[in-house]
């Protein structure tokens, strides 16, 4: 993008007014009585477009603000937001917020992030490539996705759609200790699901991409025949018996359970006792291959940022190293609550990456997915899984499950209408092998992961 | 004029003929139908835990939608500023999806004044802020009395005050105030080292008072509702603690009356939602007139229950809540439409035209879905199962509309031995294809109970308030995904 039109996107200059603004409003806090103040203000523009078996579905224009303000008053701690951002109803949103600290209780854990953590110059992550497109071109381009899906396979019977959300905006955050930050960031996303089959034996499955950028976005075509191919693979499964049996996990459904990872050693939950990883840190709860890295200043990714949601520095992390645990995940109310400091988690984690050091020990980087099945050997490819089914408390795991059954190391059939149970902590530490099929969809970069065994309910 | 449309139009120096003048515009083109939806809303939450009230929040919402429709064709633009001009941009964004060309006349609006299903209450004043937080402390302190191995409550209470109002091309013109309440009380239980987390809870369109009036609790003592709230957390978390790990594999399940519809919800509900039937993609596409259940099943979707979570004085199209018979003695009747997918099916809506804003569209969504009651007792029910699983209480679902898988949490359930309930197992996902469970009820119970009024029913990223209901049914065959 070149400087001359960076001065003219009105985006930008939009940018600048509102952080005028939240000093404005944190004033007004100031000025009714709060002896400390957060406010964080965000704006969304952007267009949805839809198209189904050829035809425009939906045409949406996005266009959404929100300002929300915390207020500290002795100790005592009010909230309010806005999605109405007139002058009027950001008063009254402090007014309320301001109204809310006398009620509340004095809580000597509460209050802003510490002084010294906080991001005052944060860095440029290169977030914000925004896409100027007509509505026709969206159209065009979400017309040629889904074509491409009806077009590579007689099986593919009927279409849910394709669809492209480009959408760019901007975050302003700051606080009555004198942060004032704000960066601009951008999302273009496009995806396809369609079903195979007919009358009693229909399967649907979808493909998607989704960037910073969109000039890096995959083609429709491409995610297209991808959406096309789940589909007609998923046709005919089977209910398999019940068994105890090792079970892989597909790359993109692997995040799943880095995300109850993420649940268990998060402060919110440890210092309710709610984790099945209390006290961990220094413990090993995975093999000693397993390596996972936070880095939260990656250009153009997903899940950079250069602070967290109260403000606080984020910075490269290593959160298990040869199977043991570093560090929690704190926000700075949690820390406190645990005698710590702030990792910069408020809002959730900055991009992780897994590794499988023995893979990389031993020079190899080819522990793809045919070779993970071979490792595998006999036994379920999970590609799908419903249900809430997992207690962050003891670690008990039990969801709905479709997928695959692999006979040494071939895919054999479709499976589906299955569960899969066992015990987060006994399945962390069952992990054999992660692969290098990673998946850089998410915020956690992880490949396919296999575990020694689990019980599996079918007929 | 009432209360509504003063907040949404006259304050904003909107009236009748801005409201004619800006869906006239969208319908000079090949549009067959457009709609403006206005919404003001203020949500407030508390939470206590530790003792303390720790979180206040009071949330602020205000906007239009505006919607044209050509064909299967929607525009949709919106915007958080109600004023003329902003009216009029969001309008011309809307209609850019149809060619110009002559559409459809606007329609004279009509103004209904439906029955009131609930009243024009406005929760977040029914109570001042130290009643509230006195009612937090209440219900943790009654947490922590009826059992010493509470070693953690977090209550939270909720209320919403919302005011809508939709100008339709087809005349439709409505208003609605909608109060929304919920509480919460979430404990741990400690013994011995072990630990488990539960919670109970419930809601209404009404005020706070709801949380006051009595009802039955667990041992069949009349209680105030926040009361039953905190007992029955406690009560869940302790069978938890002796829970033994679940069984895998094919059995009957017996599944208790009131929330376990989220069955329902799931296995049925979703199917019959009209956009799917429209498009074909969902299982239960082209079976109107056939068998999809066991005789023994009737189920309706109900927006007309007084003061319940799910229920809709009007959809947000306009349309009067309806009682609707979804299945009956097993036999498809109809599904669940808005005006859009109706429409296109060539029937009429049906009063599920929902969406969670103005910032989003309406789809056809659920109101209150539920299972008429049947003829067994409970007791019979349970008697008639040798070997198999009793699930009272679930967590939540999950369906694969086109497939029909469905799955769902038991978060309290218990093996049947010989025709009697005996221990306590650990929360498990059952899962199940809808069409075949349906058609494997083999009894139902008499005892039609609807939900406390917990349900959020999530699709297409929105969320609006549901209800489910059942009596207690058996089915002879589903998959639980223990581990044992």
């Amino acid at each position: 993008m070149s400087e001359a039109k960076k001065f003219s996107d009105p985006l930008i200059e939009q940018l600048d007014q509102v952080k005028a603004r939240v000093a404005q409003v944190l004033e007004l806090a100031k000025s009714l009585g709060a002896d400390g103040a957060e406010v964080a203000m965000s704006r969304q523009q952007g267009l949805s477009v839809g198209t189904r078996l050829g035809e425009v579905e939906n045409v949406e224009f996005t266009n959404d603000g929100a300002l929300g303000i915390t207020v500290y008053q002795q100790g005592r701690k009010g909230s309010a937001s806005t999605a109405d951002l007139s002058e009027k109803a950001l008063v009254q949103a402090v007014e309320a917020a301001v109204n809310i600290a006398k009620y509340t209780s004095v809580d000597d854990c509460s209050g802003l992030a510490d002084k010294a953590l906080l991001a005052m110059q944060p860095i440029n992550l290169d977030l914000y490539h925004p896409k100027e497109l007509s509505t026709e071109q969206a159209i065009d381009i979400a017309k040629e996705c889904e074509q491409s899906a009806l077009d590579s396979d007689s099986r593919i019977t009927n279409s849910d759609g394709a669809s492209l959300d480009c959408f760019s905006g901007f975050k302003v955050y700051g606080n009555s200790n004198g942060q004032l930050v704000g960066y601009p960031s951008s999302r273009h996303s496009l995806s396809c699901m369609v079903i195979a089959g007919s009358d009693d034996e229909m399967q649907r499955d979808y493909a998607y991409d989704v960037n910073r950028d969109f000039t890096l976005l995959n083609s429709g075509i491409s995610i297209g025949k991808k959406a096309a191919r789940e589909a007609i693979s998923r046709l005919n499964p089977q209910k398999i018996a019940t068994q105890k049996v090792p079970v892989l996990f597909r790359a993109d459904i692997a995040n799943t359970l880095w995300g109850h990872f993420i649940a268990a050693i998060s402060g919110g939950n440890l210092y309710r006792k709610s984790s099945f990883l209390l006290d961990a840190i220094g413990k090993e709860v995975f093999p000693d291959f397993l390596t996972i890295q936070e880095r939260p200043h990656i250009k153009k990714a997903l899940a950079s940022s250069a602070f967290d949601s109260e403000g606080v520095l984020t910075q490269d992390r290593d959160i298990i190293i040869d199977g043991v645990l570093q560090t929690y995940l704190l926000t700075s109310y949690s820390a406190r609550k645990l005698g710590l400091t702030s990792t910069a988690h408020a809002g959730g984690i900055h991009n992780w990456l897994v590794k499988d050091e023995n893979s990389h020990a031993k020079g190899d980087v080819n522990a793809d997915f045919d070779t993970m099945l071979k490792t595998l050997g006999t036994g379920l490819l999970v590609t799908e899984l419903m249900g809430q089914g997992v207690n962050v408390v003891n670690g008990d795991y039990s969801r709905g499950a479709a997928g695959f059954w692999v006979e040494n190391g071939e895919l054999a059939y479709p499976v589906s209408e299955i569960t899969i149970a066992g015990n987060l902590t006994q399945m962390f530490k069952g992990i054999i092998a992660v692969g290098s099929d990673i998946d850089k969809h998410g915020s956690i970069r992880t490949g396919s992961i296999l575990i020694d065994e689990m019980q599996v309910a079918g007929h | 004029m009432n209360n509504v449309e003063q907040t949404l139009l006259a304050d904003s120096h909107i009236d009748d003929a801005i409201l004619s003048k800006t869906l006239n515009s969208m319908m000079g083109r090949q549009v067959n139908f457009a709609d403006l939806y206005f919404q003001s809303s203020q949500h407030e939450s508390w939470m206590l835990e530790d003792g303390i009230v720790k979180e206040g929040s009071y949330n602020m919402e205000r906007g239009v939608g505006v919607r044209a429709i050509s064909g299967e064709k929607t525009g949709f633009a919106y915007s958080d500023d109600i004023s003329p001009l902003a009216l009029q941009q969001a309008a011309d964004a809307a209609k850019g999806i149809a060619d110009s060309g002559n559409g459809t006349q606007v329609q004279a609006f009509k103004r209904q004044s439906p029955i009131k299903i609930y009243q024009t209450v406005e929760p977040l004043g029914s109570l001042t802020q130290e009643q509230k937080i006195d009612l937090l402390h209440q219900v943790e302190t009654h947490a922590r009395q009826v059992d010493s191995r509470v070693s953690q409550v977090i209550v939270s209470l909720s209320g919403v005050h919302e005011k809508i109002l939709v100008a339709a091309s087809d005349g439709s013109y409505g208003t609605d105030i909608r109060p929304l309440v919920r509480l919460n009380c979430s404990v741990l239980v400690e013994e011995n080292g072990k630990r488990e987390r539960a919670s109970a809870g419930g809601g209404a369109r009404t005020d706070y008072s709801y949380f006051f009036e009595s009802e039955c609790n667990a041992t069949g003592q009349e209680k105030a509702r926040y009361l039953t709230y905190a007992e029955e957390a406690v009560r869940q978390a302790l069978v938890n603690l002796v829970a033994v790990d679940a069984p895998a594999g094919t059995f009957p399940i017996v599944l208790g009356a009131g929330w376990p519809g989220v069955l329902l919800h799931e296995a049925v509900g979703h199917g019959l939602e009209g956009d799917f039937n429209r498009k074909g993609s969902s299982a239960f596409s082209g079976k109107i007139g056939q068998q999809v259940a066991s005789t023994l099943c009737t189920i309706v979707d109900d927006g007309t229950m007084e003061n319940r979570r799910g229920s809709v004085n009007i959809d947000d199209e306009g349309t009067p809540g309806q009682y609707n018979v979804l299945i009956e003695k097993g036999i498809l009747k109809g599904y669940m439409q808005d005006k859009h997918n109706a429409e296109l099916m060539g029937v009429k809506p049906t009063g599920n035209g929902r969406r969670e804003s103005y910032a989003h569209l309406p789809m056809p969504r659920m109101t209150n879905t539920y299972m008429l009651a049947g003829e067994s007792s409970p007791e019979d029910i349970i008697k008639s199962v040798k070997k198999g699983i009793y699930a009272p209480n679930f967590a939540g679902g999950q369906v694969d509309i086109t497939s029909g898988k469905f799955v769902f949490t038991s978060s309290e359930a218990y093996l049947i031995e010989n025709g009697e309930i005996t221990t306590p197992i650990k929360g498990a996902t059952l899962i199940g294809s809808g069409p075949e469970a349906m058609k494997k009820v083999s009894m139902v119970g008499n005892d039609l109970k609807l939900d406390a009024g917990v349900g959020v029913c999530g699709k297409d990223g929105q969320s609006v308030p549901v209800g489910v209901g059942q009596p207690t049914l058996k089915i002879d065959e589903m998959t639980i995904g223990g581990t044992q």
